[in-house]
């Protein structure tokens, strides 16, 4: 048997709030974004998000060499979400697994709404997001990072799309859960905005919430991807001007 | 796995500078490209290092975890590195299980690791024949730019040195794990790995992307502080002379000295 003390304290901070790192309710972790970090990629952008180290990378649109992928009149996005083994607290072995599967689809579909795929038929653009580091809210940070990294690449887009989460802990509704509030907390509402239109491209909802919550949450959620929304913007014109 | 065409023209260039003693980047033959090395970049991971070579970059991870001892040897611990050439760090990388230039990648950095004795297992038993510690290293290659091996062997030895493991007592057989307490790991030795690229009639150190590229042949030295070689391995179409290995053996020595500057100093 093996037996680990576990670490009874959570959060160290013992502030008014009521949260665990002492962050108001609408309060994001502090983060940062940066475009152009990788040689090789045709574009590439890093996220920091609290504990979150998020790196991606854009090649495309290129050649799709799997003909059955292939559309005769538009490209292909293809997402792959991917987690270092030494990312999380016990070791992830490497490689796809279902929850990996799930989010690269998901992440696909979420900036795809936003990229003018019809403008390169036959071909393929690929979004490689990679976790070096997950407290919380990776597949969110995935998406954000992933919009610069597209824009560094230089492909054609409509928008920005931008991602955050808001949910439930300790029955407060709270915008950008943090790791420790995602497995205590009673729901988890990640949601991506196309921030000029304000339409919704990727909403999912897990834990309990009566409808009032949700619209609360939903709203949280919002006002954290426009305050996402102007770093990227930030990032991409700190790379290349206005 | 993609096929990269050369062109004939770089390729002759490049042969031609390297007639000439010189290289593309005004390197000179014994030169590395800049190296950065950065530990403790990833609180989660108990040990941990970014190292970039050029442009090369290689994030290592090293974690631990309890595990059963291999029967053949009940009393020492387990270290094993994998290696993901993950599509991000280059056109030519496709995702899916590990090819074999991934596996020879950790499993050359695995060899010159082991073999040099760098971390002493026997103290990493905590009950003979039933409970030791597994260290995990895990290479993820983010940007590819040539000599993935020295940056890989850079790395690991520098996450290595990092890491601190909780420290596990025994009450009453069983395992307890004390996460406030971290200790270490037991580093023994220090080694690295030096590679060569031939072109033409030369042996040049650390080969860019394109150097490696259009190369003959490539063989990459790992050596531990005190000079002995611990592995060793050849790759390429072409052969080797055995003048041309006792050479590239010689100026590793003197290589890997410098090389070592760039790990942490304050290490037991």
């Amino acid at each position: 048997m093996i037996t680990i003390i576990t670490n009874k304290i959570l959060g160290k901070n013992s502030t008014s709030s009521k949260r665990a790192d002492g962050r108001a309710s609408d309060e994001l972790r502090p983060f940062k974004i940066e475009a152009g970090v990788l040689e090789r990629a045709d574009g590439s952008a890093y996220l920091e998000l609290g504990g979150n180290k998020v790196i991606v990378a854009v090649y495309g649109p290129r050649e799709l060499h799997i003909r059955r992928l292939m559309q005769p009149d538009r490209a292909v996005l293809r997402c792959r979400y991917n987690m270092a083994p030494f990312s999380v607290d016990d070791r992830k072995r490497p490689g796809p697994d279902r929850r990996s599967v799930e989010i690269s689809k998901i992440t696909s579909e979420a900036l795809m709404p936003a990229v003018f795929l019809e403008k390169f038929p036959r071909s393929t653009i690929d979004v490689f997001i990679e976790v070096l580091e997950a407290e919380g809210g990776t597949r969110c940070a995935g998406i954000t990072a992933a919009s610069v990294a597209l824009a560094d690449a230089g492909v054609p887009m409509r928008d920005l799309v931008v991602a955050c989460a808001a949910g439930k802990s300790e029955g407060e509704v709270v915008l950008d859960l943090s790791e420790v509030e995602d497995k205590d907390g009673e729901a988890d509402v990640p949601v991506a905005i196309m921030p000029r239109t304000g339409e919704v491209t990727l909403l999912q909802s897990d834990g309990n919430l009566t409808p009032e919550e949700f619209g609360k949450a939903l709203n949280l959620a919002i006002e954290g991807c426009m305050k996402l929304s102007e770093a990227q913007k930030e990032a991409i014109i700190k790379r290349y001007g206005d | 796995m993609g096929v990269t065409i050369i062109p004939e023209i770089i390729r002759e260039s490049l042969n031609n500078l390297v007639k000439n003693g010189e290289r593309s980047d005004d390197r000179s033959f014994d030169d590395y490209r800049d190296i950065y090395l950065e530990t403790g970049v990833i609180s989660k991971a108990e040990g941990s290092a970014r190292v970039k070579i050029g442009k090369t970059q290689i994030m290592v991870g090293a974690k631990p975890q309890i595990g059963e001892p291999f029967s053949d040897t009940p009393n020492v611990g387990v270290l094993m590195t994998n290696s993901e050439l993950i599509p991000m760090a280059s056109p030519d990388f496709e995702p899916g299980p590990p090819d074999e230039r991934s596996v020879e990648l950790a499993r050359v950095t695995d060899r010159c690791m082991r073999e040099a004795g760098v971390v002493d297992l026997e103290k990493l038993c905590i009950i003979e024949g039933k409970k030791v510690w597994m260290i995990f290293l895990d290479l993820h290659i983010i940007d590819y730019d040539g000599n993935l091996m020295d940056a890989a062997v850079l790395g690991s030895m520098a996450a290595l040195m990092d890491a601190k493991i909780p420290e596990a007592k025994v009450e009453d057989d069983e395992v307890v794990i004390d996460p406030e307490k971290k200790v270490s790991l037991p580093i023994k030795e220090k080694a690295l790995m030096c590679t060569f690229a031939k072109i033409g009639c030369e042996l040049i150190v650390d080969p860019s992307l394109e150097e490696e590229q259009v190369m003959d042949a490539r063989i990459s030295i790992g050596m531990r502080a005190d000079g002995s070689i611990c592995a060793m391995q050849k790759g390429g179409m072409q052969p080797l002379n055995k003048d041309e290995i006792l050479k590239a053996v010689e100026r590793t020595g003197e290589i890997t000295k410098k090389l070592m500057e760039h790990l942490p100093q304050n290490n037991q």
